[in-house]
This record gives structure tokens, sequence and C-alpha cells, in this order.
């Protein structure tokens, strides 16, 4: 069976040009990093800012190229930096973005918001992209009412949902979701997640789902890796990598995450009296 | 005596549709050397009451209280001037994007040392002097080289930690921080916490924790205050709210924590409490 996603040694370098004060330099946001997703299942990248994982998301949702390295997607491998991006290639794959806050424009309602991927990518008629939409809106647990609203009179919540919906317009087999609940309360947090797993399971959905909360990722993944200045210091099933950390990175960012039980909270009073 | 005392806190804003009330009827205590969590979800109100007791809300704020007492003064009945020698010196403010809190046209070693100016009426060398010793003590390396820079050229935990050394430069008795780490990685979020942990103790300073985080709650405090559009939901010592949450709507935050998930789906806020009762059951 092939992978919906793989990649084989990705690279990424971002070259900054000199000026007058300053000399030409390259960074690499990636250096050689492979992995593989199979149908239905999800894959969490993990890692702290800077470390890569929105670039690897940029790519792997065919916005940027890589610099060296294949990416195949459904088995075909995809080079958009010779080939240019068709439209069939922008059906499987979408993004949802961090910030709901500005990834809907303003003055577009929501109709029309969810409709825009079909008017782009498909020659479906005005009529059925209308019913598509509705369906689409109430699928995410949103109302018909809805439809003609703009982006400002909704919650951070909602509007998480309706670029979940917009993402699934054209259905996609690999939906990349860059820290999509990191901006929301903890309440609306699990409703997102919940929402995602019964998407998932019904599209037979592919994840790649970018994160530095750990506690979600333990939640929602199958497959984590770990993502340090651009490399992947760990990769494995989930288990595999919560129970046994090999990287050191790993360990210290498992032990920075905080613990909300109670043996933990016992431990830390304890220690503070008896300092 | 208390270092800060709220009783019955009222915050009203004026707006198109009739006044709003942000907080509604909220009371607490901070002790000397203590560590209070204010937990609540976005519009819980638990910003604006801290901001109300600093007195910095703008003037369409309508702020009443049955007493707002810092040290056993009342800083509602106070004149402004007399209040603001108590802000910034010995009650003090942390935010939640430290860039944004800083003035980008400044350099971080200015910021610092006009606090020390207007409240300390320190002189030029003993300004810088005081100004790296708090870079110090809030683990900036080469403090001397770091005062000249400009905050863009600091990280964001780097940021954190100077706001913090600002805040903490007239010795304040009480530090507010609001939501101190949510936006920062959890590697940087775990150095700032040890570090305000750290100071806490060192300072003997009472300190107010509002965050959304129930990680953050539990690393940190020693008692917890839960609100809920406005109110106040529960109040009790972090053990028991972990161990034994009274009230269900603090069970339904402890429930959605994903760490916590037993099956397949989250159970969610709106399946496990209704609104009627846990605001009908607050203490007003």
């Amino acid at each position: 069976m092939t992978h919906v996603l793989e990649a084989r040694s990705l690279v990424r370098d971002y070259h900054i040009p000199g000026s007058l004060f300053r000399k030409a330099r390259t960074v690499h946001a990636l250096k050689g990093v492979s992995f593989a997703v199979d149908e239905g299942k999800t894959l969490a990248i993990v890692g702290e800012s800077g470390c890569g994982k929105s670039t690897l998301g940029r790519i792997i949702t065919l916005i940027d190229p890589a610099t060296a390295g294949e990416l195949l997607i459904d088995g075909r491998k995809v080079d958009i930096a010779r080939e240019g991006l068709t439209s069939e290639m922008r059906r499987k794959v979408q993004i949802v973005f961090q910030n709901p806050y500005g990834s809907l424009n303003p003055r577009q309602k929501i109709g029309d918001i969810l409709a825009e991927p079909l008017v782009i990518n498909t020659k479906v008629p005005a009529g059925e992209r209308r019913d598509r939409a509705m369906t689409m809106l109430k699928k995410v647990g949103l109302e018909e009412k809805h439809y003609n609203r703009y982006p400002h009179m909704f919650s951070g919540g909602q509007r998480q949902r309706i670029a979940i919906a917009r993402a699934l317009m054209l259905n996609p087999k690999l939906l990349v979701l860059d820290e999509p609940v990191s901006a929301l309360d903890l309440s609306v947090q699990a409703q997102v997640l919940n929402l995602l797993a019964d998407l998932q399971d019904e599209f037979k959905l592919t994840y790649v789902f970018i994160s530095h909360d750990l506690s979600v990722v333990r939640y929602i993944a199958d497959d984590v890796m770990v993502m340090y200045y651009g490399e992947a210091v760990e990769y494995g099933s989930r288990d595999e990598v919560f129970s046994n950390p090999q990287h050191s990175y790993t360990k210290t960012l498992f032990a920075a995450t905080p613990r909300a039980d109670v043996a933990s909270i016992k431990a830390r009073l304890a220690r503070k009296n008896a300092a | 005596m208390a270092l800060l005392e709220i009783e019955n806190l009222v915050v009203e804003f004026q707006t198109a549709t009739g006044p709003f009330r942000a907080v509604d009827g909220v009371s607490l205590k901070v002790h000397e050397g203590e560590v209070l969590a204010i937990v609540g979800e976005s519009g819980s109100g638990k910003s604006v009451s801290m901001l109300a007791a600093m007195g910095l809300l703008p003037w369409t704020a309508k702020v009443t209280a049955d007493k707002l007492a810092f040290n056993g003064r009342d800083l509602l009945k106070m004149p402004s001037a007399e209040r603001r020698k108590i802000i910034g010196k010995d009650i003090a403010m942390i935010f939640q994007e430290p860039i944004a809190s800083l003035n980008p046209c400044f350099t971080v070693g200015f910021q610092i040392e006009e606090v020390l100016r207007i409240h300390m009426g320190l002189d030029r060398a003993a300004r810088r002097k005081r100004a790296i010793e708090l870079f110090e003590a809030v683990g900036i390396p080469d403090p001397a080289e770091r005062l000249g820079h400009y905050p863009h050229q600091m990280s964001g935990g780097q940021c954190q930690r100077v706001m913090i050394a600002i805040a903490l430069a007239c010795n304040p008795k009480l530090l507010i921080a609001d939501e101190p780490t949510t936006a920062l990685d959890v590697t940087i979020q775990k150095q700032i916490l040890d570090l305000l942990m750290k100071l806490q103790q060192e300072y003997r300073m009472g300190l107010i924790m509002i965050t959304h985080n129930m990680g953050v709650v539990a690393e940190t405090a020693d008692r917890v205050v839960v609100q809920y559009k406005g109110r106040k939901i529960e109040e009790a010592d972090v053990l028991s709210l972990f161990e034994a949450p009274k009230s269900n709507y603090t069970r339904a935050l402890l429930a959605a924590l994903p760490e916590n998930a037993t099956g397949d789906r989250l159970p969610t806020i709106s399946e496990l409490f209704s609104e009627q009762q846990t605001l009908e059951g607050a203490a007003r």
C-alpha cells in the first residue's frame, strides 16, 4: 500500500540577501527530514518556535517548494518548483492555520469563504457550490443561518470550525493542521479536537498535526515526530516516543510540560514545604 | 492582614446596547508570600478584575467595590496621585505579550531605569547598577551589554525576563502576572515559571497568577479562584481543587484536559455542566 504522504530527506534553505551592512547568509530551516503517513492516521510534529515545523507544514501543503528531497503525495512525486501546482494536487492537500482571526477574510461572508476553494479549483456550478457549502457548515457544527454572516460575528472556536470547513470543501485526503487549537480556550479546544476526530473517521482523512502542546499531541496522534533546529530528532509511534524518549531534547520537552495530576501537585507542595 | 483585599468588585462597561458587566461581585484576598491563581476562560473577567485593582481600566469602565484595599489602605478612596505611588512600585504587573508590552522605541535599559527614576529617585549611576543587578536576578546573560538593546533584538522569553525585571525593580509586595507564559514555548514557559516561583520565594511577594492553563495552576498555585462569566465559581487550595472540585464547572474544566482523556472523545464543557446551575451556585 502506498502512503498518503511520504517525505524523503526534505531540505529547505532560505537565502537572506546581503545589504550594505550585512553579508548574505543562508538559513537551513529543514535539514533532511523523512517520514511517511498512512491513510486515516495522524502524524504530530512537535517542536519549539523556529525549529522548522511550520516550514515543513508549508512544504507539505505545497505552498513553498523544498530546496532538495522528495515529496510524494498519494504515491505521486510532486515538485511545485518545476511543474507548478495543479488544481488536482490542491484538491488533495489543504491546511488549517493557527490563528482563526487572521486566516478568514473579514470582508467575505461565510458562504463565500466556503465556496471559494470550489470556484478556484473546480467547475462546480454556483447552485451546487451553495449546497455543498451549506452541508459542510452543518457538518462542522454550525447552522444554516450562519451562511450569510461575516467572520467578526463569530467566536474563536466557531471561526476555527469555519477554517476547517473551508479546508474540507474540496474533499482532501490530507489535512495539515498548523497549531489549530493553541489559540483556543480549554473547553473550545476539546470541542474542536472532537470535531477533528469525527471528521477523520467520516472522511478517512490523514492529518499532519503541528503543535507544541504535548498533552494535545498525546491525545490525538498515532505517530510523533520531534523536531529541533530543522532536524527530526525523534520519530516513532506515539507510545514509543512518550514511554521511551531517546533524544535529550525530547526529554527536556517532556520535563517542561506542566502536569495537572494530584500526585505531582502533592510532590510540588512537599518540596515547597521542605524548602 | 491580607495584602490585597477585594470585596464585591463590580466592573461595568458602557456599550451601545447598555451596560455590560464584565466582573460581577468578585471577592478575594491575597496574603504575603502566597501564590493565588485565578483561572477562567476568555471573557471570565479574570484580567479585568486585576486591571481594576491596578486602576488601569479606561474611563468607560465603572468600577465599584465594597472594599478594594492594599495593605489596609483603600485604593478607590485615595487621590489618584497617591495611588500612582503604589501602582508600579508596591503592586507590579506582567502582561501576556512580552514583546508588545515593551516600548519598541527605547532600549530595555532605558525602560527599566525609567521605573527606578520615577519610583525610587536613584541617581544615574545607582540606577544602572541596580538595573544590572535585576537583569542578573532574572537570568539575562551579559546584563551590562543587554541594557543597550532594543526589544526587537531579543527573543520572546528574554523580553518576558525584562518585563519581570521591570516589575521587580522596586521590590513590589504584590506581583500580578497576567498569562505570563501563554505566548511562549513549553520549554521557555518552564524557565519563566521556575524563575517567577524562585523570585516569589526569595522576596516573599504575594503573587497573583492569571491563567487559563490548568497545568500552570497545578505547577505554581497555593490557592485557586475559578471564575466564569465574571463571577467567582469556586475558591479552594490547589490540592483540594484538583482532588475534589466542588463546582461542576471546575470538574468539567478538569475533564476537558486532553491528558485526562479516557475514551477516544474528550468530554466537552457544555455536556458536563449547566450554566444556570453553576451561576446560581456561585459564591456571590
